[in-house]
């Protein structure tokens, strides 16, 4: 066990090098939700692999030189706000900020808020989010922006299912595939869970795969909690991009994966575990980076 | 002194041509368009500049994250739609993805108020100054005619931050030279007077230059200011003013809750208390009518404005 919290190499490529790391992403989403008894630990574990391989295999980007126009990097979107420690987490272990500054979640006077915003200058966020709905037109104006700049990077946006309930993601899906912006991949955490419930008793989406497919994207679907299966299911979606589609990638995932008590439930979308459920949590994740 | 009638030309004319100026000289300013690119004037930036004109057809709170989504990578967008669908159809996309996020977006709003005429209250908003001043960093710009909506929208291009620029459907006189200055939040005094100020935005600018006339006449010098810009508010202005005069009227096309009338209060009540005359719309809906109609009916033309006057200086 490390010393010390460090930084994983954003440069990480095999399959157990990225596993290793999620399960320390896993611990600090715990930890960032305990410490402040509040926040969504729920999605942002069954997230944990693929902000992993998103920041540590898939982006194109270099932390040390961030800024607000992220020219000539991939550059990535989360639409579902409220998952913000798994994202917090991948960012400070791939170099954005310091990784202690992950106890500052939700906290006064800090930069982690509890939605991700660009309000407090926090490096690797470049839009506010957590009114949902609206994170897939940023992705389609930043995918404008980089054809009318010249720039061949990629735009990537991630959306929680339930938020396919809000309509302006549908008229996004169809500006998206009517306009051709095919340097944009979008995601979906298909957990079939969301505040109230199952999302099949909320407000069912029907057949998820044929909708996209119906409004003109290219579909895919994969394993969210695999990470072969992930890195290679997002290698195809990114050859599948300059072609005149948008890609869409439907990732089936276990909302609260990796801690036993929080899964097959939607009961930890957004609670805080107690000091016994966080010691219990913890000893299910191997602590491979270090804790900040 | 007295401003002869230039013109008659739509305000959404002025953002057309100043559109299509910005569009000239700078490479990066794009335009995003609901369906409505011939209302707004913007069919010439899109004629010239194809590849910088997004159509996004009937979906404002898409073509609002579009924009927001442009902003990364250095465009400047303006988003064209009525004022109705550019604020409080969109309230939360501009509230989150725009003015929280900090990004330089210039949502350009037509056929805003009661002068929309025919097409009634669904359209007619007359609460968006309010909606949109309300929001942290935007700024607010409320044109007295057509010359000067054009230079408005030369003025939002070159600004760094998300901007609101409120327009109108009408033929309306154009008194305010080609090349006359305009400053954001830099009031204009049009007249000079010492009875009563009368300070107003947009359209009714016009008409409280026409009542000042009549105030003239009676032997009432009024002074009257064009506060095109709501927010950053020219507080100092209107200090500088009151502080002679007295007393105010306030004068716009829109509810008297939330504009430019309560802006103004604002400032007086902090720093100078003073007797206020609101000429605006009386917490209501429109109609269907003529713009003149309409006008008249709630209380906004020349005549209701020397009442107003009149009112003020009985109270200071």
């Amino acid at each position: 066990m490390p010393s010390s919290p460090v930084a994983a190499t954003s440069a990480a490529s095999s399959v157990g090098e990225l596993q290793r790391i999620a399960s320390q992403v896993r611990r600090d989403i715990v930890r960032q939700v305990h410490a402040c008894q509040s926040g969504h630990p729920g999605g942002s574990l069954g997230c944990a692999d693929f902000f992993t391989a998103l920041y540590f295999s898939i982006l194109r980007h270099d932390p040390a030189s961030w800024n607000m126009d992220g020219r000539d990097q991939d550059l990535f979107f989360l639409s579902n706000g409220h998952i913000s420690p798994v994202w917090y987490s991948v960012l400070a272990r791939s170099g954005y900020f310091p990784v202690s500054e992950l106890a500052t979640f939700r906290k006064i006077n800090g930069r982690l808020q509890g939605h991700p915003t660009t309000h407090e200058g926090l490096p690797g966020v470049r839009m506010a989010s957590g009114s949902l709905g609206q994170g897939l037109s940023v992705g389609i104006g930043a995918a404008l922006a980089k054809k009318l700049n010249g720039d061949d990077k990629l735009v990537y946006t991630l959306h929680g299912d339930g938020e396919l309930q809000e309509g302006q993601i549908w008229e996004a899906a169809m500006y998206a595939a009517g306009k051709k912006v095919d340097n944009l991949i979008s995601t979906i955490d298909c957990n079939g869970r969301q505040i109230d419930g199952d999302v099949d008793d909320v407000l069912p989406l029907g057949d998820l795969h044929a909708k996209w497919l119906a409004f003109g994207w290219d579909v895919l679907e994969t394993d969210g909690n695999d990470m072969e299966k992930l890195l290679t299911c997002m290698a195809e979606a990114k050859r599948r991009t300059g072609k005149g589609k948008p890609v869409m990638v439907l990732m089936c995932t276990e909302m609260g994966q990796g801690v036993d008590f929080m899964m097959h439930s939607h009961a930890w979308h957004g609670i805080a575990p107690n000091d016994a459920q966080l010691a219990s949590a913890l000893g299910q994740l191997e602590e491979t980076l270090g804790d900040y | 002194m007295t401003y002869p009638v230039l013109d008659q030309k739509d305000t959404r004319s002025g953002f057309g041509a100043g559109l299509l100026e910005v569009g000239r000289s700078n490479p990066d300013v794009v335009a995003l368009c609901a369906d409505l690119t011939g209302s707004l004037k913007m069919d010439a930036f899109e004629k010239e500049f194809p590849e910088r004109f997004f159509q996004v057809g009937i979906a404002e709170a898409n073509m609002m994250g579009i924009a927001a989504g442009l902003t990364i990578g250095g465009k400047i967008p303006f988003t064209g739609t009525f004022a109705n669908f550019s604020t409080g159809r969109v309230y939360d996309q501009v509230r989150q993805s725009i003015a929280y996020a900090g990004k330089n977006v210039k949502i350009c709003a037509s056929h805003a108020g009661l002068t929309l005429g025919e097409d009634g209250a669904t359209h007619q908003i007359l609460e968006d100054i309010g909606l949109m001043r309300m929001l942290p960093g935007m700024t607010v710009i409320v044109p007295a005619d057509h010359n000067q909506t054009r230079q408005a929208t030369l003025a939002i291009a070159a600004h760094q931050g998300p901007c609101y620029l409120r327009f109108g459907r009408p033929k309306w006189p154009v008194f305010i030279p080609a090349d006359s200055p305009f400053e954001i939040g830099k009031a204009q005094v049009l007249v000079e007077g010492s009875d009563v100020t009368m300070i107003a935005c947009g359209h009714l600018v016009w008409h409280t230059l026409q009542a000042a006339e009549q105030l003239a006449k009676e032997g009432v010098t009024a002074e009257v200011i064009n506060m095109h810009t709501i927010k950053p508010l020219d507080a100092e202005a209107i200090l500088r003013s009151v502080s002679r005069t007295g007393c105010v009227v306030t004068c716009e096309e829109h509810n008297r809750h939330g504009g430019l009338g309560d802006a103004v209060a604002q400032v007086l009540t902090a720093s100078r208390p003073a007797p206020q005359e609101f000429v605006a719309v009386n917490d209501s809906f429109g109609e269907s009518g003529t713009p003149d109609q309409l006008l008249k009916k709630y209380g906004l033309m020349p005549a209701d404005i020397v009442a107003a006057a009149h009112r003020a200086i009985a109270r200071a």
